[in-house]
């Protein structure tokens, strides 16, 4: 059997998603030095082509740099992704954890509850949520973690109940540790193959519902994000193409940048699909 | 012989790169003649499976391949035949029988019709010959009532029923050769007694060979003609069994007949102590079904009404093949599982009846060694911290927990060091040696042990059982052990209880019951001992 290392790491698609990530990760870290300037700024005439002298991907149509967008947006765009995601897990591992631990009538209690959640269409809940809410980027956050906690907590608690029938966790009741030491010393440890291989793919899929509530003109105001530049430029796609292209290119290339490391890590993680 | 109908010759089977070893097949030479039954026995790794599955063409292509040798079946050489030419030879020449018959049978299909369609593909009979011939063959691996039988789906039979449709279905086109990878493993004693029986008066009337792989020397013993023992990829020693399970000439043979547990049964300790565990009156009743909407409950009674006690210091086994309730004893007494009714004594004080909080404080007294050695310890714990663990909730501090766990294993026959790393790194016998020092750990007055060697081979079987023998002594525990295999029991247990059906048919001491058994249920159990008689006649170690 080969480790997880050379399992995950010898895989050339994660690789490839490994590497547009990090050039995301480090636009998004170093933002301040790498763009000084505010990206709201008007720093040269409108819709200049990418290529221009001292703009790259050109400007839009008020004269912003556009390539100080992204980077800006990628500082915007990943944080609010990845706090919604952790914020969604811990809250889904939470219940799904209980109700499968707990089973009969915390269990019905829990899954009726994540079905209400989920028979609710998703994408009209979040637009619903943020403009309840006001824009804002911790609305943003908690609007996205709202509608997607409840495939976490159904993942969990799948495995919960699997691992629960195992005799260590019998040993661990004959041996008088209580319900939530089990459950958290014990099973919860057990169960994080799959919940890392779903979390790393609620991360794309939270990048986009950031992404499309900003292009809706719902994100967060006065900051610069991906969606926000597409939902700025949509209406000079005949004219200036890059202003939608280029912000759309760099959402298509990072949500499947993370799909690919999320496959690599299922594959690495449960070796028996890849090998046989 | 040159008209053998199996002849294998400087076999390889090699494994991919990452395995711990290069070849699960290791130049093996075997023949099997006309009309007989060869054996080959082995423990887990020993290649007894792979070359089965190398024989009928099964292996894990493309990372386990035969890379040497020959397979010559009636002249021709399996190795290099096409898929066709292979398909012709599976199933009309070469039969094969498994180990699990649920997942050998398709559930959604009759089991007649099942049989029928080997017929089908292989044969040119019409439909009514066809017909006959799928109850002949029920008829003769004595199924009863083969016309309703031919109906019945595989889930509405029980394990013995199914194996026999497979067995008829290996017959169905009158192989040369029958391939019979660890047939009877599955099954219940008394089931695995007829089914040796039977394989063996088929082979007999059909004039079948079989190549049949085992584990158990018992199993040899009954029904071989010749035995190749294999151990690492390798035949050891090979021979008539009578020459081979009598007088073993290679030492590892030695080794495994002298780990073959004997039926010499344990005296009982002279004088009486008082009893620490009691048991009274237990009922365990499961209600299945009877969801919200449906209010057909079916009812299975797994425990009725069984009174037992153990004195101090003395262990009891419960013997029961599945579905006696054992299990579900176990569970009730380490409080795993509420009883409906009865009681549940540990030295005087009452076990049952009493809340979640007074539960709690009996956790200390009884511990469990539980039956697979691979489940019970959580792989994401080092071995320490698995031991330390009970006595961490009892309150003692975690650096002298973790250093009690230290000693606990230099008694278990493990190193200190072994506290450090994690379970998988453990063979099956040493992880249950970490297992029992779990259960040791808080110092139990009782320990209850499921099945603790089942899951282990031969040899590791007899180290584990003299080392829950030495700590039992050491420690002064009493022992609560369940087993289906009644040699384990003799050897372990000063008394036996015999379960069946959720009924404690016949109790008392060991030497009592074996010379005298009262019950008829018992008798079956004693005489479905495989090899019974060559292990009777066995000198006493």
């Amino acid at each position: 059997m080969k480790s997880f290392n050379a399992r995950f790491y010898g895989n050339p698609r994660v690789y490839l998603g490994l590497v547009w990530l990090a050039l995301v990760l480090i636009a998004a870290l170093f933002a301040g030095v790498l763009a000084p300037r505010d990206p709201f700024a008007i720093v040269g005439q409108p819709f200049l082509p990418p290529g221009s002298e001292g703009f790259l991907l050109g400007t839009d149509s008020l004269g912003r740099d556009v390539l100080a967008g992204l980077i800006h947006g990628a500082r915007t765009t990943l944080m609010i992704a990845v706090l919604s995601t952790v914020a969604a897990i811990a809250f889904g591992t939470v219940l799904g954890a209980l109700a499968g631990y707990y089973g009969g009538i915390v269990d019905d209690i829990l899954m009726r509850l994540t079905e209400f959640f989920q028979t609710i269409p998703w994408f009209l809940f979040a637009i619903v949520l943020v403009a309840i809410l006001s824009p804002s980027a911790m609305n943003l956050v908690i609007a996205i973690a709202v509608v997607s906690w409840p495939p976490i907590a159904r993942v969990v608690r799948a495995e919960v109940m699997a691992v629960k029938a195992r005799e260590f966790v019998q040993a661990a009741v004959v041996a008088g540790q209580r319900d939530m030491g089990i459950l958290f010393g014990q099973i919860l440890p057990n169960t994080l193959s799959p919940l890392i291989v779903t979390g790393s793919l609620m991360v794309a899929t939270a990048i986009l519902i950031e992404s499309a509530l900003s292009f809706l003109g719902l994100g967060s105001p006065g900051q610069m994000s991906w969606g926000f530049q597409i939902g700025a430029g949509r209406s000079f796609l005949r004219d200036a193409w890059w202003l939608v292209t280029v912000p759309g290119i760099v959402i298509l290339l990072t949500v499947l940048a993370i799909n690919l490391i999320g496959e690599g890590l299922n594959d690495a993680l449960n070796p028996r699909l890849a090998d046989l | 012989m040159t008209d053998a109908v199996l002849d294998i010759r400087d076999l390889h089977v090699a494994l991919p790169a990452w395995s711990d070893r290069r070849h699960a097949v290791k130049g093996v030479s075997l023949t099997v003649n006309p009309r007989e039954i060869l054996c080959i026995v082995g423990e887990s790794g020993s290649g007894k499976s792979m070359m089965g599955k190398a024989i009928m063409g099964l292996l894990p292509a493309p990372h386990v391949h035969a890379d040497r040798g020959q397979i010559l079946f009636e002249g021709r050489d399996l190795l290099t035949l096409g898929t066709e030419a292979m398909r012709a030879i599976r199933g009309g020449r070469i039969a094969m029988i498994f180990q699990e018959p649920m997942t050998a049978l398709n559930p959604l299909m009759p089991v007649g019709r099942q049989i029928d369609e080997v017929l089908e593909v292989h044969t040119d009979l019409d439909a009514p010959a066809r017909t006959a011939r799928v109850r002949a063959l029920i008829e003769d691996v004595h199924l009863p009532d083969p016309d309703r039988m031919m109906r019945s789906y595989p889930h509405q039979l029980s394990g013995g029923q199914r194996q026999r449709i497979v067995i008829a279905m290996a017959l169905a086109l009158e192989p040369a050769l029958i391939i019979a990878d660890e047939p009877t493993t599955a099954l219940d004693v008394t089931t695995q007694a007829q089914i040796l029986h039977l394989i063996k008066e088929l082979q007999r009337k059909h004039g079948t060979s079989v190549l049949f792989i085992t584990h158990d020397f018992g199993v040899v013993a009954e029904i071989a003609d010749r035995v190749a023992v294999m151990r690492q990829g390798e035949v050891l020693e090979e021979g008539r069994a009578d020459d081979v399970l009598v007088r073993p000439e290679h030492p590892y043979t030695q080794a495994l007949v002298a780990a073959v547990p004997g039926l010499n049964p344990r005296n009982r300790a002279a004088e009486t102590a008082p009893p620490l565990l009691e048991i009274r009156d237990l009922v365990r009743t499961y209600r299945l079904g009877g969801g919200l909407f449906s209010r057909n409950l079916r009812e299975v009674k797994a425990v009725q009404s069984v009174s037992l006690s153990i004195p101090k210091g003395s262990s009891l086994a419960l013997v029961g093949e599945s579905g006696s309730g054992k299990t579900t004893m176990a569970k009730c007494v380490i409080g795993l599982e509420r009883p409906d009714s009865g009681d549940i004594l540990l030295d005087g004080q009452p076990m049952t009846g009493i809340g979640r909080a007074q539960m709690r404080a009996f956790r200390r007294d009884v511990q469990m060694v539980f039956q697979d050695p691979f489940a019970s310890l959580n792989p994401r714990q080092k071995v320490g911290e698995i031991i330390a663990m009970g006595l961490v909730i009892w309150g003692t501090p975690r650096a002298q927990a973790l250093e009690e766990a230290r000693e606990l294993l230099r008694l278990v026959g493990l190193q200190p060091e072994a506290a450090d790393r994690y379970p998988h790194e453990f063979s099956g016998g040493q992880r249950q040696r970490i297992g029992i020092a779990r259960a040791l750990a808080v110092k139990p007055k009782l320990v209850v042990a499921d099945e603790p060697v089942s899951a282990l081979d031969v040899s590791v079987q007899k180290q584990v059982l003299e080392l829950l023998d030495d700590l039992r002594r050491q420690f002064g525990l009493s022992m609560l052990f369940i087993t289906h295999d009644l040699r384990v029991a003799a050897t372990v247990c000063e008394e036996i209880a015999i379960l069946q059906r959720g009924v404690i048919v016949e109790q008392g001491s060991t030497a009592d019951i074996f010379a005298n058994p009262q019950h008829g249920y018992t008798q079956s159990l004693l005489d479905a001992v495989p090899g019974r008689d060559w292990i009777s006649s066995l000198p006493a170690a």
